[in-house]
Parts: structure tokens; sequence; C-alpha cells
């Protein structure tokens, strides 16, 4: 018999099958554990001032605008029943509000992220793909996706359909800077307030020209005061499932309450920021939110490399920072008062 | 039969330590059946006795007719199988072990994989994703992952049976000569049946089990090897009855061979077996000697015919396989629990957020108008729906992957022992193999070894180590001139033809002694040793083939032959040998056998020149009584006796003495007188045969060695350091088995051992005593008060008998017996008495009986049958709760193997009943060490630091989705995108655990064996239990919180770097996932203790598929083709190129990891474990380990005395030599021969 086949059973010899694989074996030992918790404490830290001192330095300014007291020029509009409502709500800035300056509108006690409302809007649909609305089968089915804003009570398909393109915002802002007691209208920018992917691909127009012809047979949400094809009557380009403010709205928020933007402040003298002065602010007062204890708010801010104002980060980055490095001393103690008698 | 009867005279000693307990294996059934006809019973009848052999044939239901295949398809014999579809009872010879075929796979395995609870969830949660009003994840989230699991399970389940078919088709298609259409043909053993004539070779596998007709050689017998039934290697005979072996010689006669044969149904008693044949209108009894069991192996026979009783499942062998018990790990279990407890809270988070729905929808959603949605439902019914979509939302707290992911691991270990070199045997080329891939954690925390002893501590080989002649000690290394060597070279017998090359001395003065042939004593040991014993020769091309009954002998013989007194020949009445030159003729005058009474045999000679002497070998107590005062070298015969014995060699005296005529002439008319005694006629011999052995004259001592494998002691004692109980399970007798105890260093010196009596004796003081303390209900139970109160360790050697006695085993089914005849119950006990009560009593006493060996340091139980090991294991699994572990090498070893939490069988040799049904296998019992220490302690290591972090990362992962919950009104809102719930389980976060629970290793091989302390904890469950899985819950809650929160503040109030899109719940779902992805990479890198660079891939790799997966999903190509599917387009472009959420996704890890650091530096610095403290000193040890070997052998301490006396086994073959006639007429001869061979077969 040869040796070969004495040992045809033979396990092979190798790294991995004899579990020998060349290993790092790390512990959690003193000499790591210490001096690591000081470095990320003292990083944190770091990060915890830089995020706190930038975040101190972004100005902001909120306005409530629900008119729930009574003495707010808004009370008036906050009945529904009245119809294109305006009220003026002034402010004043006694020192530049530097620009670029962004102004957002804010909706709290909103659930956006409601799971029924996310799911209720039909992505083909907005993909500008219509093709299926003309099927008879279309809505016949119950209703997936868009319901319950999917047909009117004629049995017309709604475009765009379900409760978030319905439940759009719809109020509309201008500001005006009031120097030597009269307006002066600060241009708002609202190009380009939309995510780039949304606006370019998430979101199409379907291709038929002009658009209003690929909405014939349809009618608008049942909330919207004009169909989509006429969204934004001043620039036609803005209109259908690519109008911005449409995009702004679909993208739905994490969270009940929050802020969504609205426009740019980039032009003119206004590009540097606001002076300081005192400022009109006019609401076409539309959307109504005081049945469900919602509140309305406008936002003005600019921003830094982090963003906008947020504390939050910053405070935690500091306890953390600070938490770390207590530890580490009481790991210290801890470690010479427990630290292993070397023999066994 | 003279043991027995003293021992039923003298009952209230308690049972005979030397007798194998009559095998339990019969039903309460059986014995009631049997039991109407008998007659009854003497009522102290021992445990010892057989019941009388009924062979009428009128309660015998099963007839065989020769040569008659249509026969055993008679309508009579036909057995209703389904419905209409009937099957003879007659089995085929074919054996089905595999589960599926073809067809059945898909359906079968489906079928028995939704049997598992874990997969019928996710069935049932598969249909609810499908109801539109209750889904709140799409039906792929559960489908993908569900479909993978049932696909790698199948495909194991198939690989499996794949196996299995291929044994089946190996031994199915084995050849034999059949006897078909007048002429023997080779036939499968599939195409074998009942009634069939077979021709078996020399060599060739037993096909089923056949009652033997004729045979080639004389006498009618047939030589068979057991091993792979009870593993023994030393021959057996079986033979034909005289009729049919005269008759059946040749081919035609077997051909119009025409009989009936009826028998008892099949069964799985390998030890009894009765039947009648009829043939040509006479009857004759049949009974276990006649039968070859399948699985035997023909030795030493040219040709022998037979015919077919029981074929295929209804053999014996297979009967005996039992019924598998599906074996299940503790961890496994409690695996069970914790899902069922994770069930519960589902359902409980699930119940709670449905009520916070409600009163949510009650008092705020009901009047957002913008969440209008067309339905009417109230509040409740929204509540009672959004309980069902919270069910799926976090089904994920349930592990889908769990059941898979640890069979993959279990496969993976089971796969490393198959592949350990340090567990391959070379010299039998045997691999471990792990033959169950379902118990490998289980090996971590063994605390019961049950173990055989013959070929499993030992290697069943006897090696003629030393002797002492004339007063003078031969054996240890030395030269020519007596001059000590430290290292022996063997003895070259170069000089004798006859030498077995295998036998290896180191001793070369003894030799030289003989060749000189100087000293008369020298010669005359060897002599003896060449005259004296029972063995068989066989010339085999021109070598001789020594049987021996007891492989002490066979050493002895072989030593003589060696040594130039070679045993050339035996007829009934003469011994041919070789004494140095010339050979030499002994006229044997009488065979005094010998019998686990005498202890000894004798050999009565005439020689050739007319002397008559009478040789003896036999225990030294035993011998030494009977010694002539005159006899010399008796004191330093005793002083190196007792150094054999404290060498644990086994030692016998050899004595002769010389016989003058006339003094055999008297003695001799006695012996013809007893032996034809016809009632106690063993006792009568015995008697007669005193007479004659006594004023013997010492020659010397023989001591041999019973080899243990190789490194069993440092084995033994390292397991018991690791708080290992080890037990040793054997149907050897109580000597050899107390000194191998000694060999292994199982007993010690300092060791009190108690027996039987004194076991007995504690139990039934203890019993009294609780029966005199009035029973108090409801009170505590105290701990237990020691059985041994005194300092020092104890150790219990027990008979089988004793067990019976002990545990009222037998006794139960006889009393019940009695009490039926007498008609009658039978008063009450007095509190003394040690016989229970009631069954309470009786349990009581097994518990008090397993404490009481638990107590013991070690535990011996000899003359056990397969039954009691059995039982044994069974005891202390019942009152202990402990896992167990057994290991053995036979048949006789399957039921406990069968038993235990883990059967472990020896592998490499022959028997392969004993691997077969075991869990694990391997060839030496040394490798026990390794299986446990290191691939049980890593196994078990692994499963529970996977388990612990696989929990804990789906609470981390689901229960984000709940506090979610609380802001999103409790919509059953996710809080991640679909696709990562989806992904998840399978591709993001199971590979780098997968791989921890695959290879890592806190210390490595060598440092587990050098600290055994290291496997207590997995004794103890101390690495995964509720506690472990509810810190594991608390890390996964905590973890969420964090996961949640930090984002949520982070989110509450800002803008983007650019001002756009600030807070939308996309960006939110990225940030969210990319934390808990990062946590739990991060996590289990924390938790891997081996970092190879597989492990360094597989974390980089998830967090790297992780975000190309995310960033493919996100892409724009993705969205063009299916836009309903992939809704998250740009989202993480979008949101990972804001500095503010990576410090936002970093702070999350941080908080997650930073305080689990802390407090687990701090829990290893205040509370080492062992573990700890080894691995902190890791490098120390290891360099240590480099310099040190083991140490090379252990010393053990000398001290008591003990008579360790060789003769393992059983009578000789006396009975067969010197009347080798008698054994056809044994029928009239009850008793005798069989019974003395029986007890040979030991069990």
């Amino acid at each position: 018999m040869s040796k070969e086949e004495n040992t045809a059973n033979r396990p092979d010899n190798t790294a991995f099958t004899q579990q020998r694989l060349p290993a790092w074996q790390p512990m959690l030992s003193a000499g790591i554990v210490i001096p690591g918790f000081v470095i990320i404490g003292v990083a944190f830290i770091g990060i915890g001032v830089a995020l706190f001192v930038t975040s101190q330095n972004i100005q902001v300014l909120e306005i409530d605008y629900t008119g729930i007291e009574t003495n707010s020029s808004c009370f008036k509009c906050k009945n529904t029943s009245v119809k294109n409502c305006n009220c003026t709500i002034n402010f004043s800035r006694d020192k530049l509000f530097k620009g670029p300056v962004f102004v957002y509108y804010g909706l709290s006690n909103y659930f956006q992220n409601y799971r029924q409302y996310g799911a209720s809007k039909d992505a083909t649909q907005l993909t500008g793909d219509l093709s299926d609305l003309g099927d008879p089968s279309y809505c016949k089915e119950p209703c997936e996706t868009c319901c319950p804003y999917r047909k009117d009570a004629n049995d017309k398909p709604i475009v765009p359909c379900g409760s978030i393109a319905n439940s759009m915002f719809n109020d509309t802002f201008k500001l005006f800077q009031i120097v030597n007691s009269s307006n002066v209208a600060v241009p708002l920018d609202g190009k380009g307030i939309a995510w780039w992917t949304d606006y370019n691909i998430k979101y199409r127009n379907p291709p038929t020209n002009p658009l209003k012809n690929a909405f014939n047979d349809t009618v608008k949400p049942i909330f919207w005061p004009r169909p989509a094809y006429e969204l934004d009557p001043t620039n036609p380009a803005n209109n259908g499932f690519i109008n911005q403010d449409f995009l702004v709205w679909m993208r739905r928020s994490a969270l009940p309450n929050f802020t969504k933007l609205y426009r740019r402040i980039t032009e003119g003298e206004y590009a540097k920021g606001l002076p300081a002065g005192d400022y009109a602010l006019v609401i076409g007062y539309n959307y109504p939110v005081v049945e469900f204890d919602g509140r309305k708010k406008v936002v003005f801010s600019n921003v830094s490399w982090m963003g906008g104002k947020n504390l939050f980060l910053g405070i935690v980055y500091l306890v953390i920072g600070s938490l770390c490095v207590v530890m580490s001393i009481v790991m210290l103690i801890v470690y010479a008062k427990f630290k292993f008698p070397d023999e066994e | 039969m003279s043991q027995r009867q003293r021992a039923d005279s003298t009952g209230s000693l308690g049972p005979d330590d030397e007798v194998m307990p009559y095998s339990d294996d019969e039903t309460d059934d059986e014995l009631d059946a049997s039991s109407e006809g008998e007659p009854e019973e003497p009522p102290e009848h021992q445990p010892g006795a057989q019941p009388p052999v009924d062979t009428r044939a009128s309660d015998l239901g099963w007839s065989v007719k020769s040569n008659d295949r249509a026969y055993h398809q008679l309508p009579e014999f036909q057995r209703k199988v389904f419905l209409f579809i009937k099957k003879s009872k007659y089995s085929g010879n074919g054996i089905k072990t595999y589960k599926y075929n073809a067809l059945t796979f898909i359906p079968l395995n489906l079928f028995e994989q939704f049997k598992r609870v874990a997969n019928l969830y996710f069935l049932g949660l598969l249909i609810l994703q499908i109801i539109p009003a209750i889904t709140t994840l799409p039906w792929y989230t559960t489908l993908v992952p569900l479909v993978l699991v049932l696909t790698i399970t199948a495909v194991k389940d198939l690989a499996d049976d794949l196996a299995r078919h291929r044994m089946d088709k190996e031994i199915n298609n084995r050849k034999t000569e059949v006897l078909l259409d007048g002429g023997f043909q080779e036939t499968k053993w599939m195409d074998m049946q009942v009634g069939d004539v077979v021709r078996l070779k020399k060599n060739d596998f037993v096909p089923a089990d056949i009652l033997m007709l004729s045979s080639s050689n004389p006498n009618s017998l047939c030589y068979v090897e057991t091993a792979e039934l009870d593993g023994e290697t030393n021959l057996k005979f079986k033979f034909a009855l005289k009729i049919t072996d005269e008759k059946l010689q040749q081919e035609h006669q077997l051909a119009q061979f025409e009989a009936m044969i009826d028998c008892e149904e099949p069964n799985n008693r390998l030890d009894k077996f009765t039947g009648t044949m009829q043939w040509s209108r006479h009857s004759y009894p049949v009974d276990l000697d006649n039968i070859l069991l399948r699985g035997c192996k023909i030795r030493n026979t040219d040709v022998c015919h037979g015919l077919v009783i029981f074929a295929g499942a209804d053999t014996k062998i297979m009967r005996n396989g039992g019924k598998t018990r599906f074996k299940r790990t503790t961890i496994d279990i409690l695996m069970n629990y914790m899902v069922y407890a994770i069930f519960a809270l589902l359902i409980l988070v699930a119940l709670g957020l449905a009520i916070g729905h409600g009163f949510w929808y009650k008092h705020i959603g009901s009047l957002a108008w913008y969440l209008y949605d067309g339905k009417t439902y109230g509040s409740l019914y929204r509540g009672f729906l959004s309980f069902w979509g919270y069910i799926i939302v976090l089904n994920t707290m349930v592990p889908i992957s769990l059941y898979v992911s640890v069979e993959i691991i279990r496969l993976g270990q089971s796969k490393f022992i198959n592949w350990d070199l340090q567990m391959y045997y070379a010299e039998k080329d045997t691999p471990a193999k792990a033959r169950t891939t379902t118990l490998n954690e289980q090996l971590g925390q063994i605390e019961y070894i049950f173990t055989d002893k013959t070929g499993t501590l030992t290697q069943n080989i006897m090696a003629f180590k030393k002797c002492n002649i004339g007063g003078k000690t031969y054996g240890n290394p030395m030269t020519a001139k007596g001059v000590p060597l430290d290292r022996g070279k063997p003895v070259d017998f170069g000089w004798n033809p006859y030498a077995d090359p295998k036998f290896e001395f180191m001793d070369h003065s003894l030799v030289a002694c003989i060749r000189s042939q100087q000293d008369q004593e020298t010669l005359e040991f060897f002599k003896l040793l060449s005259l004296c014993h029972t063995v068989m020769v066989e010339h085999k091309e021109g070598e001789l083939v020594y049987q021996a009954a007891s492989p002490d002998e066979g050493a002895l013989v072989t030593a003589a032959r060696n040594f130039g007194f070679v045993f050339l020949n035996r007829t009934q009445d003469t011994i041919t040998i070789k004494e140095l030159d010339h050979e030499a003729t002994y006229q044997v005058l009488a065979l005094l056998d010998f019998n686990s009474d005498r202890k000894r045999m004798s050999v009565i000679l005439k020689f050739p020149d007319g002397r008559i002497r009478l040789y003896c070998k036999g225990a030294d107590t035993v011998i030494y009584e009977r010694l002539s005062p005159h006899s010399l070298h008796q004191e330093t015969t005793q002083t190196s006796l007792d150094i054999f014995a404290n060498e644990t060699l086994r030692t016998l005296c050899l004595c002769y003495k010389d016989i003058s005529q006339a003094e055999w002439d008297a003695w001799s008319r006695k012996h013809t007188a007893a032996s034809i005694a016809t009632r106690d006629r063993d006792a009568a011999l015995d008697q007669v045969y005193e007479q004659i052995e006594n004023d013997l004259l010492m020659i010397g001592a023989s001591a041999i060695e019973d080899k243990l494998q190789d490194g069993v002691p440092e084995a033994i004692a390292n397991l018991a350091k690791a708080d290992i109980k080890i037990w040793v399970l054997t149907g050897d007798k109580k000597e050899t088995a107390e000194n191998i105890g000694f060999s292994c260093q199982l007993l010690t010196d300092n060791m009190k051992i108690h027996y039987g009596e004194d076991v007995n004796e504690k139990l039934r003081v203890r019993q009294a005593l609780r029966r005199n303390v009035a029973p108090t209900f409801g009170n505590k139970k105290k701990p237990a008060e020691p059985f041994f109160p005194e300092a020092g360790k104890n150790a219990l050697v027990i008979t089988g008998g004793w067990l019976n006695e002990i545990l009222y085993e037998k006794k139960k089914k006889r009393r019940r017996l009695r009490l039926r005849r007498l008609g009658r119950r039978t008063l009450p006990a007095s509190p003394t008495d040690g016989q229970p009560i009631n069954d309470f009593e009786k349990e009581m006493r097994q518990v008090d009986f397993v404490d009481m060996a638990c107590e013991c340091e070690a535990v011996i139980c000899c003359r056990v049958t397969p039954k009691q090991k059995a039982n044994v294991v069974s005891l202390v699994k019942k009152y202990k709760k402990a896992v167990t572990l057994s290991i053995g090498d036979g048949a006789n070893d399957v039921n406990m193997i069968k038993t235990a939490d883990i059967g472990v069988g020896i592998s490499g040799q022959e028997g392969m009943q004993a691997v077969m049904s075991s869990d694990y296998a391997f060839a030496q019992f040394r490798y026990l060490e390794r299986l446990l220490l290191v691939h049980g302690r890593w196994s078990y290591i692994r499963m529970c630091k996977f388990l612990r972090y696989f929990f804990f990362k789906n609470f981390a992962f689901t229960l984000v989705h709940f506090w979610f919950s609380f802001f999103n009104g409790f919509s059953a809102q996710v809080a991640y995108e679909d696709w990562f719930i989806t992904l998840y389980n399978v591709c993001y976060s199971s590979f780098p655990v997968l791989l921890v629970g695959l290879m890592d290793q806190d210390v490595n091989d060598k440092l587990s064996l050098k600290f055994p302390k290291l496997y207590i904890p997995g004794q103890k469950g101390e690495l995964f239990n509720f506690k472990k899985f509810f810190i594991s819950l608390f890390h996964g809650i905590f973890v969420s919180l964090i996961i949640f929160f930090i984002p949520y503040g982070a989110f509450l109030q800002t803008m983007g770097q650019d001002g756009e899109a600030p807070s939308d719940y996309q960006s939110f779902a990225v940030v969210t996932a990319s934390s808990l992805i990062i946590t739990v990479n991060l996590q289990i890198s924390l938790e891997t203790s081996y970092w190879t660079f597989v492990n360094c891939f597989a974390v980089l790799c998830s967090m790297a598929i992780y975000f190309g997966i995310m960033f493919d999903i996100h892409s724009a190509g993705i969205h063009v083709i299916f836009p309903a599917y992939f809704t998250f387009t740009g989202t993480a472009s979008n949101a990972l190129r804001q500095p503010y959420l990576w410090l936002t996704i970093i702070l999350t890890v941080g908080i997650s990891l930073l305080p689990v650091i802390c407090l687990q530096f701090l829990s290893a610095t205040i509370w080492p474990s062992v573990g700890d403290k080894v691995q902190r000193n890791r490098k120390k040890y290891e360099m240590e380990a480099e310099e040190e070997k083991r140490p090379p052998t252990f010393q053990r301490g000398g001290g008591s005395r003990r008579s360790g006396y060789a003769f393992s086994h059983s009578r000789g073959y006396a009975d067969l030599i010197s009347s080798g006639r008698s054994i056809r007429r044994r029928p009239t001869v009850a008793g005798g021969a069989r019974n003395s061979i029986r007890e040979g077969e030991n069990i």
C-alpha cells in the first residue's frame, strides 16, 4: 500500500482548516481604552465647540402666523370660510441679516410621516406616465395607492392623485422692506429649491406639448385651486409635476414638526442679506391648520457649513465628550485599584 | 452455576458481583405474555438466572420455510400497511435509511421545514403582508429572506440525504451467494429473502440473521467476529445442529432442504433466540448458538451454509438500532424559549402601539383633514388594523435568519472537527467525524462523561510486560548481562522461527537466561504458559494463529511462543509444544477450567516420561491460599506482585504440583463421578477441583499490561480539572474495571472506594430516615446532607447486580408478577426495610443514588448490561439535569450513546454499530479532551456570542420603528427604507457575525487545553441564558433609542448646507440606517476577539455593501425602470453630502458604542473571569507553551496493595476442547458450556 493510500482520509493541513489563521487578538486593555476615551472625548468636545459656535452665529427669525392670538393680524384668516384672505406681519431687524437668506414655511403637529398618507401617491404617474389613465380598469380595483384621491365624484381621474398632492401647502408669502414707509419688494427666488434628483429624475412631466393636453379628461386635486399645469402662472416651465413648490411638498417630512424651503433671497442688493430695517410679510392665508391644532410659521434663516441652526448636536457632542473624559478618569482609578495580579 | 446458587441461598447478602445481570430488554407486555404459561418462579429468583427456555411453537409467531419464497407471501402473513395495501410481514433484506426520493423531496422537505414554528411564522407573516388593509411592508421584505432560508436548509437536507442514499446503496449491493433454482448464485443483499439458503465464505459479513446449517469446519463450528455487534475482536463460535451439519453439506442437499422453522417474532435481544426446526417429521430445538447474526464476520471457516430467518429491518442488529432520538442542545431549547419570549414581546408591543394608534386617531388623526382616507372606520377598528400592521413591521424582532445562521455555524463547526489534524489517527487513517451537525455547542457544556472501558479506554490489547521467576523480576529494560538500561531496545527474537513479530520485550537478560537453559525455573515458567491454557491454534499458511477466549491468555501464550516454548497443536487430550529445540507432546489428563469463582485454571498433564504434573495459574489471592508451605520465593514473589499491581499490571501466579499415579487415579474417579452428576454439577466439579489444587509450588508471576490507549490518563486528568465527572460503565468484572480505574488515574490511592453493600446500606439508612420523618407538605427542599461527610475523596465501584438491587429495576416487574400470581398485595414493608413502598420512594431512592454518586470523584459501574448503561445515563440526565456524554466503541454501548445528550463512538475499529449511532466519532479516547476542551468550548463560546449579538442586532434594528411610532401617529410607518429592511439581516449585518460564530477564539487551542478551568463557564451555561438574553435585549433597546433620538434631535430643527430640503423622511431613514449599520458592524468588531483578515474583510465588506447597494437603489437608473419600487431616488447622495448628517451619524455611533466599551472594561477589571485572566496573559502563556513540553509520563504514587489478577474475560474454550462431542449433547446438558460462553461474551 502506498503512503498516499494510507493517509487518504488525512485532513488538509492548512491554516484555515486547523483554525490557525494568522490573527490579531486585540483586547480592551487599559492601555487602549483609557487613552482612547481621552482622545475621543477631546475630539468630541472639539466638534461640539465648533458646532455650538457655528450654530450660535446663525441668524434665525421665526414668525408664527397661524393667527391663534386675537391680536394677530392673521386672526381674521383663521376661519376657513374666508377665501383669499391676506394678512400682513411686520417685523424689524436692527442689524444685517446676513445672506444668503432662506425663507421657509413651517408646519407643526402635521403628520406628513403618517404611513397611509405617505403611501397615497402614484409613483408611476409622477414620472409623467399618464398612459393608464385612459385604461378603464384604472381605479376599478380597490384603491391601492392614491386612495381616496384617485377619482372625483364624476369618476374622472385626479392628476396628480393621492393625499400628499391633494394636501399641498398653498399659502403664499411676499416680503417687503419698508423703506421710508414705502414697500420695496424683496425678490424671492423660487428656482432650484427642490432636490436636483427630484426635479430631473424622480418627477417628470408628460412629454405632451402643450402640457395641458396631457391632462385632458382628468381633474385637478380636490383641494387645489388650479390644475397642475397652471401651478405657476408666472413661469410656464415651472408647472406640472416638476413645479418646485410641488416637489418640495412631495418630499415628505420625517417628523410632525417641520419646515420646508419656500424661497431664497438671492437677488440684487438682498443677496448679501436683509439689511437692518422694517419689513412687512404679506401672507396669502389659504392653508387650514387650526382644526387639527396645527401651527404655521415662516422662518428666515441663513446657513453655515453645517446647515441651519441647531444647538442640539453641539450640546450633545460637548456632553458626550466631557463624559468620555470623566469616564476615562473613573476607569483609570478603577484600573489602579483592581489591577490584575500578573500571576494567577 | 455454583456462584449463582450461592447467591440464591445467601440472598440477603446482595447480588453477586461476578454475574452480569440478566438483560432487561423485555417490556412489561412481553413479561405479561410470557408469564401466563410459565411455571411459577421461585420468589427469590435472582437477576442472574435465565427464564426457562420455552421452545413450544404454539406461541412463537414467526415461521420460516426454507427454499420457499412464495410461502412467505401467503395471505396469513400479510399485514395491512395502508388502507388496502397489504404487505408481507417478512421484511426484505434491503435497508432504507434515506428520507426523500426525487419526487418526494420538495413537498416532504417543505413540509418538514414548515413544521418549524419560525418558518410557519414567517409564512403567516407573508400572508398578512398580502392583505391590503394591513400591509405595512411590501411582501418582498419577508419573501426574500424566507426563500433564502428555505433554500439553504433544503440544500443541506439534500446533501445529508444523498449521503444516506449512497450508504444504503453500498450496503444493499453487497453480494452473497444464495441458493436459487437449485444452485448458488451471487445475489445482492437487498434481493435476499427470508427462507433463502445462503453460502457464506471466510471474511464475509453475515447479511441477515441466519440459522446455521452446516460448516466446512469439523465439529460443525463456525467462528465469527462480533466486532460490529459488541466491539470485541476475540472470536466467538457458533455451530450448526448435528443433523443439519451431517446432511446438508452439498449443494443438492441444500437445494432439497425443506424445513419449517418456528421461532419468536423479531426482537432486539442479541442474547436470546428460541425456536424449533421441523424437518422430516422431527422437531429440533434451535437457539442463539445456531444463529449467525447480521453484522458478524465469518472467520477461520472456509464455507458455511445457513437459512435466513430474519432479514433487513427484522434483524436483531437493526432492531437494536432503536429509534434515533432527536437530540437537541440546551441552547436550542433556550433559543426556542427566547423566540417565544420575543414573540410575546412583539404581541405586547404591537398591542400597545395599536392602542396608541386608537387614541391618537380619536384625538388627533380624525381631526386632520389631510389624513382623510375615505374610510369610515372607528378608532377601535383602526387600532385593530394597526395591531396587525405593527406585527408585520416589528416582525424582524424574531430574527428570520436565526435558525439558518445557527445551522450554518454548526455545519462549519462540524467541518472544523472533521478537519482537525490533531484528532486524526494516522495509524488507522481515521479522521474525527462529526456525524451530526446540530450539537456542537453542547460539547462545551458537558458535565458528565460515561465511558465504556474495553476498546475505549483500553486498546483491548494485552501485552506480556514483566514476570517474576524464582524471585527474580524480569521486564525492565536490561541488557543480556543484566545491566539496567534507561531506554529499552526490543529484544530480537530472530533466533526463533515461530516468534510473533508484534511481540516486544525489553529485557535482554531473560532471553539470555532461557537460551542458556541454565535456570530450570525459567524454563518451567514458560512451559507452563505454553501448556496451561485453553487457547486454540490454527496453522494458516505456515503461520500460527492463536484463538484465545481472553486476550490475557493469548498474551501469555504468545509470550511463551516468543521465548521458545511454542504451543503447536492440541487434540482433545494432547498438547504439542516446541520446547526451544525439540517438540514434545503431553497428554492432557484433565483441564480444570477457569471460572470467575475459582479465579484460577489448572491442567493436569502426563509428561512423555510418565510423570504427572499439575500446572496452575490464577489470581494471587487464591493461589497463595493453596501454596505448599515449602514453596520457595513466596516473599519475593509477593513483593513483585505488589509492584506489578501498583503499576496496574494484571498479574497471575504460576505454580505447579507433581502428582503421583495413585493420587491421580483416586482423584480421577471422583472427577468422573462429579462430571456426570445430574444435579449441581458445577458445584460438584468445583469441589473436586479444590481437592487437587493444593500444596502448590510457586514458579513465579506474570504481569500483563492491559494497554491503555495513548494519553488516556492525561486526558482524564485534564477533563477532571474542567469539572467534568467521568463514570466508567463496563461489562467487565469488578477487578478488571477497578484495575483500569487505577491505571487511568480515575481512582487514586487516597480515595475511599465504596462498594455495593456500602452504598446500599447508606441508601437504606437515608430512606428509613426519610420515612421516619413525617411528610410535611409544601416544605422547601432543604439541601440534602452529604452521604460522605468525612473529608477526602470518594469513589464508587458498583456492579450491575447491585444497581438492580438499588434501583429496583428488575424487581418492580418481578414483584408485580409475583403479586398478581399471589393475588394479593404485599404488606407494607417495615420502615427499616430497604424495599420501597411506592413509586415515590423508588424515585427518591434513585435520586439518593444519583446524589451519592455525584458526590464521588469517580464512579465505576461494572458488570452492567447495555440497558443498565443507558439507565444510569438517563438517571443522571433526569435527576441532575446535567449535560451528559457517552463514549463507547461497541454495540453494547449503542444504547447509552443514544441516551446521552451527546454520543461519541470510537471509530477505526471493525465495529461500526457505536459509530453509526453516535453523534461524533473518532479513533482515540484522548481526542475527547480536544473535542470538549477545544472544539466544544469554542463552539459554545461562538454560538453564545453569535446568539447574543444576533438578538441584539435585531432589537437595535427593529425597535427604532417603535420609537418612531410616537412621532408618526402610531401609523406603522417604518423608519427605514423597505429595501433596507429586506436586506438588513441577509446582507448588511450577517457576515461578520457568522464569521465570529465560525472562527472566533478567545484563546487558542493550546491554552484551552492548558487551562481546563476555562471550560467551566460552559457547564454553568454562563455565556447564554435568560440573563444574557435580557442584557442583549436592553442593549438593543438602548442602541435603538440612540439611533432614533440622536437623528431626531438633529432633524428637529435644521436646514441643509445649501438650505434645501432639510428634514425629509427619506434622509432621516438614510441617517438612521447608516448609523445602525455602522454601529452593529463596529459592535461585532468589538466582540470579535480573533481578528483574521477574513473578519476584517467581512466587516468592511458589510459596510461597503450597504453603501454600495444603497447608492444603487437610490440611483436614477433603477428608479426609471421600477418607479414604484425604488422611491428613494437620490436620497443617499443628497443626504450623505451634508457634513451635518455625517456628524449626526458619528455621534450616534459613538454614543451607541462608548458606554458598552466602558462597561466591558470596568466589569473585566473589577470582576475578571478566568477567561479574562488567561486572555490578559495570553502572550506570556503562549511563550511558555512554546518552551515547555508536556510532562512525558506521569508517575503513579505507590502504596496500597491491590490484586489485579488477569483473566480478563471469561472461561476459556475448555469445554469445547475437552468435549468436542459434548457440544452435540448440549440440549441435555442445560446450562454448562452455553452459559459459560455467554458469560464470555462480555456484553
